[in-house]
């Protein structure tokens, strides 16, 4: 194996292990952190039905941002479901041998990798020309579209130019890696930036602002049945607290220099 | 402090958003607490020595605590939804007070104490250091926030701004820089009772007042009773009702109908306070404190049922919140909790609106308007902000919409809505809310006020819209303020039960009192 194969491999599992670990670390936070206030945003739905479809709208078709602005929903969708995918049709990489029949349904959707880079441009345009999400925008948020966008972009000419690159040797490296059968990965440029930048996306992922994608599951806005006056609500803590039976100014605030309270 | 010298806001014919205005809303923030309101709830009474490090420490404390503001913290694209949502940044182009901007002021710090890219990769990611200047950001623009939940609406993650306000608020109580109007305030409702600090005597002669008031005009005994033992209702209501205009004709409202029901009722001198301003500075702790005051009153006036007047944020917490801190619904595990919720009565909603009550009345044919006593007015309906975000009504989905524009519609025979998307769940702040309801705030709330007084100004414009109805003693109050600065009469504001209280038709004579009278009055 050559020291390339040997290098992107390695990056491989290190990218996959601050993936899963770090995503586990984040899940595991949001699921233990209480919310110890029912505080569903209207249109609240009244059942537990409700609240799941509320989410699958949300999630699907980005509800909320519809109402917000078209454009960024026009943008910001094109560029996920495209995401999606161009994801799903890279199964065919990783699948060792002949892929299930399922995957060949999407196989026609290789023109997905236009809408998300419509998408990513779309939004990139939105950061740059509109001033009030200039304002709001930090480096990393530049960088996060320039990343997805080269990483769109170097998939799109492998596809669809001649630029194409070896894909059983990039099915053999891939699967390989599900596998442990290591083996070579084709070297052209644009396909080694592709692959690199993935990895990147996936060891960012815990520590940035990707973490919306579990964020959306745990927001309490969203995921709560408004049921309040009929079901109680309460948090560990907070029950804890009355069965204490205080009400304790004093253990949640900060030191007083000044005489007594 | 002299006031500072501003602009009203000129009112388009559509909202614009606003080219961004740096700085424009920089200041002092609102009047700080001192020790003598700072104490009496367990914040120290001046800015600690080592703030910092108990401010960081207390950010930690709360993300545990909250999930709300862990995932909110992590989860904010910066896509842009919320930018032009929020009705102070509108109304007055300080980007600080587009949602996500004024988020950040927290979310910057939280980052750069407590995530691996903000503590080795400031710069890139937009994270910084909680220093004096950053401090007093958040006091001047946490304070520019009325929690409102607009912002919430539109998220694609439902980030809630109004979380992080009170995360923020909380904060800085804790290094000890206060807001003097809600602390002041509180100090008095979880003592006297009442945010205005009316003792028992001077509530009880105000509402012999309004009864004789009220009987001198319509020649019915309509009673206001005080703490009477064994009534069947404990009206909890914002102690604006008892004496300011135009609230108080809300209150003779809720008079004449429970008159004309011939419920046995009554409000508590102990607990004479639906606001719950616990709420607006992020205290759970405190606002416990100030709801289980109104559970000894229930306990202690032995009621079977317990309604909540038009209140904004009140109702919010007695309907999203006081399950949770005193166990008033169902499920409590406590002594007290268990004894109130043997005591109320389940065939009721607990806690219930007063304009639960009133609709279902109407349904039941048991109360009759005539409705022409409200041909003078053309009416529409400010969705008051916590009603709409943040509870619902009659248990049916949006409910909160439904219920009181069909009293309203019950009872007058011209009411139109303002533009779609300045109603109901997208409504706008009337721009008092939140703690922000005090005269060294006016600029804030004037401009603030601005995209609902635009929807009004049109409606007005299209359909001779001469009143507004709102049922939140904030919403009331801040119109009435802020209406005149934009042409309008102040007196348009009226409360929905006012309109109810013009229209009802008084059948009885006064029949059922005795059996008020006889019950024991419960003396200190």
């Amino acid at each position: 194996m050559s020291a390339i194969s040997t290098i992107f491999t390695a990056l491989f599992y290190l990218s996959l292990a601050i993936f899963l670990i770090g995503m586990s670390r984040k899940i595991y936070q949001y699921w233990v952190t209480p919310a110890p206030l029912k505080i569903p945003t209207a249109p609240t739905p009244l059942t537990q039905t409700g609240v799941v479809m509320r989410m699958a709208r949300e999630v699907a078709l980005f509800e909320s941002l519809f109402k917000s602005n078209k454009w960024t929903w026009l943008f910001g969708w094109l560029f996920h479901v495209g995401l999606l995918l161009v994801l799903l049709r890279h199964a065919r990489y990783f699948w060792p041998g002949d892929l299930p029949e399922i995957f060949l349904l999407i196989q026609p959707f290789k023109y997905a990798a236009f809408a998300m880079v419509i998408g990513l441009v779309g939004l990139m345009g939105r950061r740059i020309f509109v001033e009030r999400i200039r304002y709001i925008s930090a480096p990393s948020d530049y960088l996060m579209l320039i990343m997805l966008l080269v990483i769109g972009v170097s998939g799109a000419i492998m596809t669809f130019t001649s630029n194409h690159t070896d894909v059983i040797m990039v099915k053999e490296f891939a699967s390989g890696l599900i596998t442990f059968n290591w083996a070579d990965l084709p070297t052209e440029v644009h396909f080694l930036v592709h692959l690199f930048l993935v990895f990147v996306l996936m060891a960012i992922f815990p520590i940035s602002k990707l973490l919306h994608v579990p964020g959306v599951f745990f927001s309490p806005t969203r995921n709560q049945v408004d049921d309040a006056r009929k079901k109680r609500h309460i948090s560990p803590w907070a029950l804890k607290q009355e069965q204490e039976h205080a009400v304790k100014l004093d253990e949640t605030l900060g030191q007083d220099n000044s005489e007594g309270k | 402090m002299a006031a500072k010298e501003f602009d009203i806001p000129k009112l388009p014919t559509y909202i614009e958003i606003p080219e961004i205005n740096e700085g424009i809303m920089e200041g002092d923030g609102p009047f700080k607490s001192s020790k003598e309101f700072q104490n009496p709830l367990g914040f120290p009474g001046e800015k600690v020595d080592n703030w910092q490090e108990v401010a960081i420490e207390k950010m930690g404390e709360l993300k545990s605590k909250y999930r709300s503001v862990q995932v909110f913290l992590d989860s904010c694209v910066k896509c842009g939804a919320c930018t032009d949502k929020c009705h102070y940044f509108l109304g007055s182009s300080d980007p600080k007070n587009m949602p996500v901007a004024r988020q950040d002021l927290f979310r910057s710090v939280y980052r750069r104490h407590f995530t691996f890219a903000g503590k080795y990769f400031p710069k890139l990611v937009g994270a910084k250091e909680l220093d004096d200047e950053m401090l007093d950001d958040w006091y001047n623009y946490f304070h520019q926030c009325s929690q409102c939940r607009r912002c919430s609406v539109f998220c694609p993650y439902g980030i809630d701004t109004a979380e992080i306000s009170m995360a923020a608020r909380e904060v800085l109580d804790a290094v000890g820089v206060g807001q003097k109007y809600c602390n002041q305030i509180l100090g008095k409702a979880i003592t006297i009772g009442n945010n205005l600090g009316l003792p028992e005597p001077a509530l009880r002669d105000t509402l012999l007042d309004l009864e004789e008031e009220i009987e001198e005009e319509t020649g019915i005994a309509v009673k206001y009773p005080l703490d009477v033992k064994g009534a069947e209702i404990l009206l909890i209501t914002p102690s604006a009702d008892f004496f300011a205009e135009p609230h108080i004709d809300g209150l003779i409202g809720y008079g004449k109908v429970f008159h004309e029901d011939g419920v046995s009722w009554t409000m508590s001198s102990y607990a004479s306070e639906g606001a719950n301003f616990g709420m607006f500075i992020g205290s759970y702790d405190i606002m416990r404190k100030a709801a289980l005051r109104i559970r000894k009153a229930a306990l202690d006036l032995e009621v079977s049922r317990v309604m909540v007047g038009e209140c904004g944020h009140a109702w919010r917490v007695a309907y999203s919140f006081w399950n949770t801190l005193t166990g008033v619904g169902a499920g409590a595990t406590d002594e007290f909790g268990l004894k109130l919720q043997n005591q109320l009565d389940s065939r009721y909603p607990q806690p219930q609106h007063i304009i639960e009550y009133t609709h279902d009345l109407i349904q039941r044919d048991k109360i009759k308007f005539d409705k022409s006593a409200n041909d003078d007015r053309t009416v529409t309906f400010h969705d008051s902000c916590n009603v709409a975000r943040a509870t619902n009504m009659g248990g049916i989905p949006n409910g909160q919409f439904i219920l009181p524009r069909e009293v309203l519609k019950a009872v007058c025979n011209n009411y139109v809505d303002m533009e779609r998307s300045t109603i109901k769940e997208s409504t706008f702040c009337c721009g008092g809310g939140g703690g922000l309801l005090t005269d060294d705030l006016m600029e804030i709330r004037i401009k603030g006020a601005m995209p609902r007084m635009q929807a009004l100004k049109e409606i007005e414009k299209t359909d001779g819209v001469d009143t507004l109805v709102a049922i939140c003693a904030i919403c009331k109050s801040q119109f009435s303020k802020v209406l005149p600065k934009f042409d309008f009469d102040p007196y348009m504001i009226v409360s929905a039960h006012q309109l109810v209280s013009e229209a009802i038709i008084m059948e009885k004579p006064q029949t059922d009192d005795s059996a008020t009278q006889e019950a024991e009055e419960v003396t200190e």
